[in-house]
């Protein structure tokens, strides 16, 4: 009883106090999600892609490694998109192929097929904030962006290279994240993505990913040639460079199917 | 002309008491405004030089794979068993919390080990203890059974009976503002501590890892300010009156005493130098040599007075017999710490400099601003009928008597000592460094009784080419010397890959234990691991073990807590290893601890040269004030012998030498040469003024510097036991030692040295008398 009126003048007040504040949050979460959509809207209806992707790893002494992957994807109305990475380099894991159905909330449906196994086998884990082959990108980066990933709150604008860009905040809802938030600087022309900063599970800066030479495809998808991850903590580094984007090649359901995971090339 | 300068000096601050006071306090404040850039340096590396190899070794292992500064929590169970549902959530909740430590970039414990199983096609990873819900249900026994049948787990982790666990933060660093990054962990971590304490009665948390010893080394420099500094003070005005019987001397020395400190800690400020735990010692040692300055020309002083003299001649008459003396031993005790510039170690060679500085800087104010002040207070003896027998003049008696027993005796004494100065064992124990009172010292000892020391190695092997870890061949070679590695007697962990694509062959395989083995193919073991990295959340990735070229791999090895011998034929043993089962492969190994395994030896090498410089300068300046090369050779003698007693006498207390104790001969040398000058002289001035022969001169010599002899070792060595009484050992041992061999230069000086004096002297007496007769 007496613990309820506590709790209940608490909230009185608390309201009270927090009601303008809260009035400007929602809107500013109204901006932010707003925003994201129209980036979202801007880029659908692309139905399949191909693209081959360098990945460079640098240490912080800049000793690089090199992988080479090819990457389908395949266009989902109303879920995550689906895709299929074969592996072409280090070449003792050429031909290892990796299948995953991307879902906006909870675990996304994952096989790997080993050639030198000659098994595919699906990947229980919820863990997608781990390197992804080692290199400063997590599984969770590279995954398609779905809106509801995450809450939205809008900052400001800013002038970002010849453009003016909106800064936009956004909270991964996924528990397994790797991280507390990330702010995106969202260009007002094309509403293309051109930088990221991640902040890790104690909000201490973590990366910074920015995008490059983007290209138009079809007239109207933009994809950048080249992405560009830095990790603050480590000083590491990884560079994505993609080749031979094409768009509307005829893929299927069929090409994204665990049981043809084998014969993927 | 000399003579006249310094005439002036002290002359001007007899007759302007008032405006030799206030300049130089004027210019001591300006000094100390230095104090304000000082700032402790909480790191274990500032033991080491940027050349330092093992340093250098250790940090290029470092930017390969990830730094391993670490937190350890260390979790135990009042009831002896961690794994119930309440003691899991429990850790589980640290875990989480331990994520939230500024820096953080991994955590490591029981519940977010990353547990692989089979389910036919499926692969399973996950945290060993997802959610917290489930734990009421979940089977504890199995539970127990996975965490401590794992190898990556099993002593390191979590202890063999499941009683004792760790939450493992690593920390990275960024090295922009050490100042503030240390303290920043810190107030996290005892935050994160506080509130598991409170919400956990049952359990016991203890705080290890190198960055809480980072922290201890400020912690216990900070504990020692408060605590031996003041005491040191009460000692020396204790002492002052109780020996000197005089309330404004006292006051005046304490202001000389103050002002010394205060100047030279903020010079080093102003020279931009950090404080680190072995510099935070020097107020201490300022403090005890700059008394010794004062109580020279009190007692000069004194005996004026008593005889007579009004205070301002007294003071007068002192400052003239006086000023050669002090002036020499100042320079002789500033060099001996400089002779630390040779040291490997660059705190030590900073806590040669400031007290090289500090004891110059006593010896300026003893002869401006102490007169001055004396001359201010008011100060009355009484006068005293001189002629009463001082026991000094039996100690005398004494040793001329029994010149011819012991003189060999001595001798005796100093080869048998000298024989156990090899038998002392290097070592240089980072944990040691604290004594048993410190609680982060009580945190590792109670580590390393349940699960695993803080000596550990690092070894690096490089498979030559990219991604050629895969290499079955490579493997084999790995998983053999982790193998040969665990069987070693001091070994208590060792995390190593080949454990993990063991485990990944048989879950691939469903779980089957035969396939608990290494894959017979570079293609199998590099998809394994592709899928493995794929599945593992962000901070428990493998780049802490592999290079992002995948062409080299990093085994830790943990050990029980061994000597630096030990430890560096324990990295030749591995080094031969491979060079009999592996020598395709380059290996390199290094760590923390084998950092500070070498540096004693290191130290000590370095430091010779800088003794043996300081001995040549020292020699010289004695032969030079002797007006002898023959008294200058002499005095080499005792000016050795007691810090190599002092080393032999050593085997005997602790037997154990490293860093902090190889800088001692050369502090030590400076301070003990005092008072061979001191006797030399007067025994050299009995001779040739007063045409005294050799047992009258050694009485002579007895009768007038026996007595502030005897004052100011007293006082030196009360203020390095005070230094002794620290909870750092480095300090501590150096303190205890120094004591022990100025102690020991008093005895060489009163027992030993005269009569040698005495043999050497007749001999040539004779000569001269027998030429004379001719």
């Amino acid at each position: 009883m007496n613990l309820a009126m506590t709790s209940l003048s608490t909230l009185m007040a608390t309201l009270l106090v927090a009601t303008p504040l809260m009035a400007q949050t929602d809107a500013q979460a109204e901006k932010g999600l707003t925003i994201s959509k129209e980036s979202k809207a801007r880029d659908e209806g692309w139905g399949d892609m191909q693209a081959d992707m360098l990945m460079v790893l640098r240490n912080s002494q800049g000793e690089e490694s090199i992988r080479e992957i090819r990457l389908k994807s395949l266009e989902v109305d109303n879920d995550g998109d689906k895709s299929l990475s074969i592996f072409d380099k280090p070449l003792d894991v050429k031909g290892t192929a990796f299948l995953s159905f991307s879902h906006p909330v909870g675990a996304d449906d994952q096989w790997l097929y080993l050639p030198a196994l000659k098994r595919v086998k699906r990947i229980a884990s919820r863990n997608k904030s781990g390197p992804f082959m080692g290199s400063e990108f997590s599984y969770e980066d590279l995954a398609s962006f779905e809106i509801e990933k995450y809450t939205y709150k809008y900052i400001k604008d800013e002038a970002c290279g010849d453009d003016t860009c909106f800064v936009v905040e956004q909270y991964p809802v996924d528990k397994y994240s790797g991280y507390t938030r990330r702010v995106v600087w969202i260009d007002q022309s094309e509403y293309r993505l051109q930088k990221a900063v991640f902040y890790d599970r104690k909000d201490a800066l973590l990366k910074t990913l920015t995008y490059h030479d983007y290209q138009q495809y079809l007239d109207k998808y933009w994809r950048a040639d080249l992405m560009k991850m830095v990790n603050h903590q480590t000083n590491k580094s990884t560079d994505l460079k993609w080749n031979n984007y094409q768009f509307k090649t005829g893929l299927s359901d069929s090409d994204f199917n665990k049981n043809t995971l084998k014969r993927a090339r | 002309m000399e003579i006249f300068m310094r005439e002036r000096i002290y002359h001007f601050a007899l007759n302007h008491p008032i405006i030799v006071s206030l300049f130089s306090l004027l210019l001591i404040v300006a000094a100390a405004a230095g104090g304000k850039n000082l700032v402790f340096k909480s790191d274990y590396r500032v033991f080491f030089s940027e050349e330092n190899p093992q340093l250098t070794a250790f940090e290029s292992m470092q930017k390969v794979y990830s730094k391993s500064d670490n937190v350890a929590f260390v979790v135990s169970a009042k009831s002896g068993d961690l794994f119930t549902p309440e003691h899991l959530a429990a850790i589980h909740s640290l875990t989480e919390s331990a994520w939230q430590i500024p820096y953080s970039n991994r955590v490591d414990s029981i519940t977010n080990y990353q547990h692989t199983v089979a389910e036919e096609d499926d692969l399973i990873v996950e945290d060993l203890v997802l959610e917290t819900e489930d734990l009421p249900n979940a089977d504890m026994a199995k539970l127990k059974a996975v965490a401590t049948k794992e190898p990556l787990l099993v002593n390191k982790i979590v202890s063999p009976d499941g009683s004792v666990t760790i939450v493992n933060v690593t920390v990275q660093l960024p090295g922009v503002n050490p100042v503030e990054e240390l303290p920043e962990i810190m107030s996290k971590v005892y935050e994160v501590r506080d509130a598991f304490v409170s919400a956990n009665p049952d359990l016991e948390l203890r705080l290890s890892g190198m960055v809480v010893m980072n922290n201890t080394f400020a912690q216990s420099s900070q504990n020692d300010a408060m605590t031996l500094i003041p005491l040191m003070f009460a000692m020396v005005v204790l002492s002052m009156i109780f020996l000197l019987k005089t309330i404004s001397g006292t006051l005046a020395t304490v202001v000389i005493i103050i002002t010394t400190i205060a100047a030279t800690m903020g010079l080093a400020g102003w020279g931009g130098i950090f404080l680190t735990g072995a510099t935070a010692s020097v107020p201490t040692m300022v403090l005890t040599l700059a008394v010794a300055d004062c109580v020279h020309i009190l007692t000069t002083c004194f005996y004026e007075m008593r005889h007579g003299a009004t205070k301002k001649n007294a003071l007068e008459t002192s400052l003239r017999i006086n000023f050669g003396p002090i002036f020499l031993t100042s320079i002789t005790t500033a060099i001996g710490f400089l002779s630390m510039n040779f040291s490997d170690s660059p705190p030590f060679r900073d806590l040669g400099n400031m007290v090289a500085s500090g004891v110059m800087i006593a010896f300026v104010l003893s002869i401006t601003l102490f007169p001055a002040l004396l001359m201010l207070l008011p100060m009355k003896v009484k006068q005293r009928e001189e002629g009463h027998s001082d026991k000094l003049d039996y100690l005398a008696d004494f040793v001329i008597s029994k010149r011819k027993v012991l003189l060999p005796s001595m001798a005796a004494v100093i080869i048998g000592l000298l024989l156990f100065v090899p038998q002392n064992e290097l070592n240089d124990d980072f944990v040691k460094y604290f004594d048993t009172s410190v609680p982060f010292r009580q945190a590792t000892d109670y580590m390393q009784d349940n699960l695993s020391g803080m000596t550990t190695m690092e070894i690096s092997i490089d498979a030559g080419a990219s991604s050629a870890i895969n290499e079955p061949e490579f493997l084999h070679a790995t998983e053999a010397f982790s193998e040969w590695l665990r069987q070693q007697p001091e070994t208590d962990h060792v995390n190593t890959l080949t454990d993990t694509i063991k485990r990944l062959n048989k879950n691939m395989h469903g779980d089957d234990e035969s396939y608990y083995r290494l894959p017979e193919s570079r293609e199998l073991s590099a998809q394994y691991l592709l899928l493995y990295e794929m599945s593992l959340p962000y901070g428990l990735d493998l780049n802490n073990q592999l290079n992002v070229d995948k062409s080299s791999l990093r085994i830790v090895g943990t050990f029980e807590n061994i000597t630096s011998n030990d430890q560096i034929l324990l990295e030749e043993r591995i080094y031969d290893w491979f060079d009999e089962n592996a020598p395709q492969y380059q290996v390199h190994v290094a760590s923390p601890s084998l950092m500070f395994a070498h540096i004693g030896k290191r130290n000590i090498e370095s430091m010779l040269w800088g003794i043996t410089l300081a001995l040549i300068l020292i020699s010289a300046l004695l032969g030079v004030a002797l007006k002898s090369v023959r008294y200058g050779f002499i005095s080499l003698l005792p000016n050795l012998a007691p810090a190599a007693m002092g080393f032999g006498l050593w085997y005997f207390i602790d037997g154990q030498v490293g860093l902090a104790l190889s800088v001692v001969a050369g502090m030590t040398l400076g301070i003990v040469v005092d008072d061979t000058v001191h006797f030399l002289s007067k025994y050299r001035y009995a001779q040739t003024h007063r045409g005294k022969d050799p047992v009258e001169a050694v009485r002579y010599a007895f009768a007038s510097v026996g007595r502030a002899l005897w004052i100011t070792t007293l006082v030196l060595v009360f203020g390095f036991m005070v230094l002794a009484q620290s909870s750092f050992k480095v300090n501590a041992d150096m303190g205890l030692l120094t004591a022990i061999t100025i102690f020991i230069a008093l005895i060489v000086d009163f027992l030993f040295l005269p009569p040698l004096l005495m043999l050497l002297d007749k001999g040539s007496r004779n000569k001269q008398n027998s030429g004379a007769n001719a």
